[in-house]
C-alpha cells in the first residue's frame, strides 16, 4: 500500500458514530485501476461474444461463438474421425468382431463407454454385479455366454414390457404350492448339493421334492439349463445369496429380475443402435468370461 | 384498547389456526397449523394475564433486550446448522447414515435443505438482525423505531425458521434451492420482514446523528433487497389454502433464472452486503481505529449494490439459458471482483497500525482471517463464473467448497467476532469470560474451514476432470459411480474439518455462557450505556 496510508495524516471527514470516524484516504491506486481494467474488459467481452438484449435477438458478437454450435462442433469431428470404422462395425457380423485387432479394441472402448453409462447402474461399474444383478466376469452365464447370446441379452432384455422377443421365464412361487416341510427339505438338498452345511435328515425328501419340482428346469444335478434362464444350483455362485434364508426366500416367493431391452426399437428416445449393442457386446464378452 | 385488539385478533388466529388444521390436506400443513395455533393461543393468554397492567415506564435508552435474544438464538441456530451439517458431511462419506429410521424425515435429501437454511437464515439471518440492531441504535444515536415492533420481528423471524425447517422434514418444499419453504411460510417471512424494514428505516429516519453510517447503508441494502428477491422468486398459485403444495408462477428457464437472480443475490444481499454492514462497524469498534476510507467505501458500495444484482445467469452456464444472458452474468461477476475487494481492503486497512493486537486480541484475529476468507472467495468467484472455468468447476465439490470458504470463513468467523463483541458489552460485564477459548476457537474453526476448502478443492477439480475425461476415439472413460468412490477419503476429510469447526462454535458458546451467566466475570463499572451525542 502506498506510504500516504501509512501515516495516516490524511485527516477524516469529521463525522463520527459511537466513536468511530473516517479517514480521507484517496482510492487504492491499484485498485481502481484493476477496477477500470476489468470494466474495459467486460466492455470488449460483451461485443466480441453473445451478449446485448435486442427488440428481435440478442447481439451475436463479432467471434461468432456459440456454446450450442461448440458443443455440435466437437460432437461432429469425433463423428467424423469414427465415421469410417462405425461404418466397418456396422457391417461386419458379431464373432469377427474379434478377428480385426483395431474394429475389436474400437468396439470394446465405446462399448465400455456404453456400459459406464447404462449398464454400471446395476451390474457395477466395474461388471462385478450386485445382489440381484449377474456377475459378468466369471463364467457362469444365465442365459448364455457366446457374443450373439449377450448381444440378443443386450437388445431384448430379460422379463421386460419393452420387447416381444425378451427372454422371459418365471419361477413359481412355491410357498403357494408346496407344504412347509417339504420347502425346509429341498432347502436342506439346496445346500447339500452346493457343497454347504445341512441337515441331512431331510435329504431324501429334499431330492424327491427337487426332482419332482425343480428339475425340469435347474437340472437333475442342479446343473442349471441356459434354455430356461435357470441358474445352477450346484456351485458357490449365487445371484440373491446362497445362505439356508435367503434360499427359503427364494423358493417360497420365486425371483423375477428383470433387464430393460437396450435396442433403439424398443427404447426409442434412450436405446441403443445396432452398432452400439455390438459393442456393448463385445466389451462384455472380452471380460474374462465370454464363449 | 390496543390489548383489547390484541386479544381479539390472537382468538381469531388461533381459532383459524385449529380449523385449517383441521381440514389440513397434508401433514407439513397441519403439524404447522398446530404451532401456528399452539403460539397464538399462548399469546393470548399472556395477552389477557398481562392486560391492564398500565402502560409500562417508557424505555429511554437503547432497546437491548432484543439484541441479548438475537445473541442467544445466533448462537443457538449456529451449533444446530454446523451439527447438521456435520452429520451430512458424514451420511455422504457413508451412505448407511441415511438409515432405515430416517426415511423420509432424516435422510440427506430432507436434511440438507435444513442445514443450509438453519447456518444461512437462522444463524446467519438472526446475526444481521441482532448486529443491525446493535450498530443502527448506536450510530444513530437512537432507540429502535416502533414500539416493541423489534420484538415481533424477532420472534416471527424465528417463528418463519422454525416452519420452515420443520416443513423440510415433513417434505413441504418448493424445490427451488434457498428459497424452499411454501407459500404461506413465505406470506408470514413478507409480513416479518416489512416490520424488520420499518423498524430499521424509522430508527435511520429518527436518528441524532447528522450522517448515515455505512455500515447502515449496507443493513438497508440488505434488508431492502432481499424483501424484493422473496417476493419474486416465490410467486406461486396454491393449490389448496388448507394444504402446503403450490405451483410456480413462472416456468422452464424464466423459472431457472430468476431462482438464480434470487439465489445469488442471497448471497450477494444477504451474505455480503449485511455481513459487510456488521464488519464496517466490529473492526473499527475492536480495533479502536478509525475506517481506513470514506471515498472506498463508497465507491465500493455502490458499484457492489449495482454489479451484484445482474451475476445470477453465472450460475446457468451451459444450460438452456440463451448464450447472452450467460455472457452478461460472466462479465458482471468479474467487473464485481474490486467492488467486493473494496470492502475487505477498507477492512484490513482500518488494522493498519494496529497490527501487533493480532498477537494479542484473538478477536482482531478472527476479524482478520474472516477478511482473509471474505478476498479469496470473493476472488475465487469471479473466476468460477468464467465459462471456461465453469465448464470445469459447474455441478462439483469445487461450488460446496467455494460457498464453504465464504460461508464458515467471512460469515461465520466475523460473527463470531460480533458475538465475542457484543457479549460482555450486553449483559453489563467487564470483559469476556476467557480470552484463551476464544484463541482456541479461532484455531480450531481456521483449521476444520482449511480441511473443508482444500478436501473440496480436490474432490472438485478431481470429479470435474474424470467426469469430462474421454479416450482418443471420443469414449467416455469414467462412470459416475467411479467418481463417486474416487472421493471418499477426501469426503472423510471434509466431514473433520466440520467436526472441528463445530467444536470450536461449542467453546464459543460456553465461553459466551460463562460471561452472561457466569459469576466469575467482573460487572462492568460504567452503568450502562447511554446515546451518545
Amino acid at each position: 500500500m502506498s506510504k500516504d496510508n501509512k501515516k495516516q495524516d490524511v485527516g477524516t471527514t469529521g463525522h463520527e458514530w459511537d466513536g468511530i470516524e473516517e479517514l480521507n484516504n484517496p482510492l487504492p491506486r491499484w485498485w481502481v485501476w484493476i477496477f477500470y481494467a476489468t470494466i474495459v474488459w467486460g466492455i470488449w467481452y460483451t461485443i466480441a461474444y453473445p451478449a446485448w438484449p435486442m427488440l428481435k435477438e440478442a447481439t451475436s458478437g463479432y467471434l461468432g461463438y456459440s456454446t450450442r454450435q461448440n458443443v455440435a462442433d466437437e460432437i461432429a469431428a469425433v463423428e467424423a474421425q469414427n465415421a469410417e470404422i462405425l461404418a466397418k462395425l456396422e457391417t461386419t457380423e458379431l464373432a469377427a468382431i474379434a478377428d480385426d485387432a483395431e474394429l475389436h479394441q474400437f468396439a470394446v472402448n465405446g462399448g465400455a463407454a456404453i456400459f459406464l453409462a447404462n449398464c454400471s447402474q446395476c451390474h457395477g461399474s466395474g461388471a462385478a454385479g450386485a445382489t440381484g444383478y449377474p456377475n459378468l466376469l466369471d463364467d457362469d452365464w444365465i442365459w448364455g455366454g457366446t457374443i450373439e447370446e449377450i448381444a440378443y441379452t443386450v437388445e431384448h432384455g430379460i422379463r421386460n414390457e419393452q420387447s416381444p422377443d425378451a427372454r422371459w421365464t418365471e419361477m413359481p412361487a412355491f410357498g403357494e404350492i408346496l407344504p412347509k416341510e417339504e420347502i425346509s427339505a429341498v432347502v436342506q438338498h439346496l445346500l447339500a448339493i452346493s457343497g454347504q452345511e445341512h441337515d441331512a435328515t431331510q435329504l431324501a425328501l429334499g431330492e424327491e421334492v427337487y426332482l419332482n419340482n425343480c428339475a425340469g428346469c435347474h437340472g437333475d444335478a442342479g446343473e442349471g439349463i441356459r434354455e430356461m434362464g435357470a441358474p445352477q444350483l450346484n456351485d458357490a455362485i449365487w445371484l440373491y445369496g446362497g445362505d439356508e434364508a435367503t434360499l427359503t426366500e427364494t423358493v417360497m416367493n420365486a425371483r423375477f429380475g428383470v433387464m430393460p431391452a437396450w435396442g433403439a426399437e424398443w427404447q426409442p428416445a434412450a436405446g441403443l443402435t445396432g452398432a452400439e449393442v455390438k459393442a456393448v457386446s463385445s466389451y462384455v464378452h472380452q471380460l474374462g468370461g465370454g464363449e | 384498547m390496543w390489548d383489547w385488539i390484541k386479544i381479539a385478533a390472537l382468538g381469531i388466529i388461533a381459532l383459524l389456526a385449529a380449523l385449517a388444521a383441521n381440514w389440513a390436506r397434508d401433514l407439513a400443513y397441519q403439524v404447522h397449523a398446530l404451532i401456528v395455533m399452539a403460539v397464538a393461543t399462548g399469546l393470548f393468554i399472556w395477552t389477557v394475564r398481562t392486560a391492564g397492567d398500565g402502560p409500562k415506564v417508557a424505555d429511554t435508552g437503547y432497546a437491548d433486550g432484543v439484541i441479548r435474544a438475537g445473541v442467544i438464538a445466533t448462537a443457538f441456530w449456529g451449533v444446530a446448522g454446523f451439527l447438521v451439517g456435520v452429520f451430512i458431511a458424514f451420511q455422504l462419506a457413508f451412505p448407511a447414515l441415511n438409515f432405515e429410521f430416517l426415511q423420509g424425515y432424516g435422510n440427506f435429501g430432507r436434511l440438507r435443505p435444513l442445514h443450509t437454511s438453519a447456518v444461512i437464515f437462522a444463524f446467519g439471518g438472526n446475526a444481521l438482525i441482532a448486529t443491525s440492531f446493535y450498530i443502527v441504535q448506536r450510530t444513530s444515536a437512537a432507540r429502535l423505531w416502533g414500539g416493541n415492533l423489534h420484538w415481533f420481528v424477532f420472534w416471527g423471524y424465528n417463528l418463519f425458521i422454525v416452519l420452515a425447517a420443520t416443513g423440510y422434514l415433513m417434505g413441504a418444499t418448493q424445490s427451488k434451492e434457498y428459497a424452499e419453504p411454501e407459500w404461506y411460510v413465505d406470506l408470514w417471512l413478507t409480513i416479518v420482514w416489512v416490520a424488520y424494514l420499518a423498524v430499521f428505516l424509522g430508527t435511520i429516519i429518527k436518528r441524532k446523528e447528522p450522517h448515515i453510517y455505512v455500515a447502515n447503508w449496507f443493513f438497508l441494502s440488505f434488508i431492502v433487497t432481499v424483501a424484493l428477491l422473496h417476493v419474486v422468486n416465490n410467486l406461486s398459485v396454491p393449490v389448496s389454502i388448507f394444504g402446503s403444495r403450490s405451483v410456480q408462477l413462472f416456468a422452464g428457464v424464466q423459472d431457472a433464472m430468476t431462482q438464480w437472480w434470487y439465489g445469488h443475490n442471497a448471497v450477494g444481499f444477504f451474505l455480503t452486503a449485511g455481513f459487510l454492514g456488521m464488519m464496517y462497524y466490529f473492526v473499527p469498534k475492536q480495533a479502536e481505529k478509525p475506517v481506513f476510507s470514506y471515498k472506498l467505501s463508497i465507491i465500493h458500495f455502490w458499484a457492489l449494490i449495482f454489479l451484484y444484482i445482474w451475476a445470477g445467469p453465472h450460475h446457468l452456464h451451459y444450460t438452456a439459458l440463451p448464450d447472452w444472458a450467460s455472457t452478461l452474468g460472466m462479465v458482471f461477476s468479474v467487473i464485481l471482483w474490486m467492488p467486493s475487494w473494496g470492502g475487505m481492503i477498507n477492512g484490513l486497512m482500518t488494522l493498519s497500525g494496529a497490527w501487533d493486537k493480532i498477537r494479542t486480541d484473538p478477536i482482531i484475529r478472527m476479524m482478520v482471517i474472516s477478511l482473509g476468507f471474505y478476498g479469496m472467495s470473493t476472488f475465487e468467484g469471479p473466476m468460477m463464473s468464467i465459462r471456461a472455468v465453469n465448464s470445469l468447476s459447474h455441478y462439483t465439490d469445487w461450488t460446496i467448497g467455494h460457498v464453504h470458504s465464504g460461508a464458515l470463513g467471512w460469515n461465520g468467523m466475523i460473527t463470531f467476532a460480533a458475538l465475542y463483541f457484543l457479549t460482555p458489552r450486553l449483559w453489563n460485564k467487564e470483559r469476556l469470560y476467557s480470552l484463551r477459548l476464544v484463541s482456541w476457537h479461532f484455531w480450531l474453526a481456521t483449521i476444520g474451514i482449511v480441511l473443508y476448502a482444500a478436501s473440496m478443492w480436490v474432490t472438485g477439480i478431481m470429479e470435474g476432470l474424470m467426469w469430462r475425461e474421454v479416450d482418443a476415439q471420443g469414449f467416455l472413460v469414467n462412470s459416475f459411480a467411479d467418481t463417486v468412490s474416487a472421493k471418499l477419503p477426501m469426503y472423510i476429510v471434509r466431514g473433520l474439518g466440520g467436526v472441528l469447526y463445530l467444536a470450536g462454535a461449542l467453546i464459543m458458546c460456553y465461553n459466551l455462557w460463562m460471561t452472561a451467566f457466569g459469576n466469575r466475570v467482573p460487572a462492568a463499572s460504567e452503568a450502562a450505556a447511554t446515546p451518545a451525542e
